[in-house]
């Protein structure tokens, strides 16, 4: 049976709203006090799902210490205390926690080879949160399946 | 349709070992988890059930008969118990969170008069938990 194992992370870091496709007075009509050019700070939380059937050897979808190992060698010296938006991967995209979800879904996807990484789960604050599956719907089935390759 | 669920909490020691494996890579695979005398976890589950609302009672399903089931399938198989000496979907299957997830499903489904199993959300601490949802 299959079974999907969730993990979750946290990292902090300082992020500015901010979109060269606007002017000054609509950044911060648009983005609030988020468009404050000295920008601001979140501890995230972050969800890996991965998914898949256990390894009749193991009993694993996916061992720990890879997906820990990969998370502190590729994923934690990138956005550990970083500033979002001097990143490659920010330079022409705001660094909403939409875009990361999908920046960091894409890194899973292109570099971690462990296991079928199905969702990101990123909490911003407690108070709201966004999912990204490869723009696939979430669900049950569907997402795992589909997401497949 | 409305879905439901229940919470649950039992505690329950384990240890990961394929016999068929050498000690090495018994170390090398499971590291920790690997100790012989075992370690132990407080697990929650959520157990999620689906189904639409009766019109005379309101409920998807009587949440005490949900909570009995929970206890007499589960909760009095597993709670302070070791997983691999005591519970027999472990005496050839290594109890981790997947499996053990697994053989809940396994335990309810079939048994909510009704509602259908929609779930298992199985946390091993705040920062792991597996869903199953029965997809083969």
């Amino acid at each position: 049976m299959k079974a999907h194992l969730t993990r979750r992370y946290k990292f902090s870091a300082s992020h500015r709203l901010h979109s060269p496709d606007f002017s000054p007075e609509e950044n911060r009509e648009m983005y609030g006090k988020c468009n404050n050019p000295y920008g601001h700070g979140h501890n995230y939380k972050v969800e890996v799902t991965v998914s898949g059937k256990p390894d009749l050897e193991t009993g694993m979808v996916c061992n720990l210490a890879d997906l820990d190992g990969f998370v502190n060698r590729v994923v934690m010296p990138k956005f550990e205390f970083s500033d979002l938006n001097e990143l490659d991967t920010f330079r022409n995209l705001v660094p909403t926690t939409e875009n990361l979800s999908r920046e960091l879904f894409h890194l899973f996807r292109q570099e971690f080879r462990s296991a079928q990484v199905e969702k990101i789960r990123i909490e911003e604050t407690m108070m709201n949160s966004f999912e990204y599956a490869g723009g696939w719907e979430l669900g049950p089935a569907a997402v795992p399946q589909r997401a497949q390759g | 349709m409305v879905y439901l669920t229940r919470k649950a909490e039992f505690s329950a020691s384990h240890f990961y070992h394929n016999p068929k494996l050498s000690p090495e890579e018994n170390q090398r695979i499971f590291g920790k988890c690997n100790n012989p005398h075992g370690h132990g976890h407080n697990y929650t589950l959520e157990v999620t059930v689906a189904g639409e609302v009766d019109e005379r009672s309101g409920f998807v399903m009587d949440l005490k008969k949900l909570k009995d089931l929970m206890n007499r399938e589960v909760i009095d198989a597993l709670d302070h118990r070791h997983l691999n000496k005591e519970v027999p979907e472990f005496r050839d299957k290594i109890p981790t969170t997947e499996n053990l997830a697994i053989a809940i499903w396994n335990r309810l489904a079939g048994k909510l008069n009704g509602a259908k199993l929609h779930r298992v959300r199985l946390y091993e601490t705040d920062d792991l938990f597996v869903d199953v949802y029965g997809e083969p």
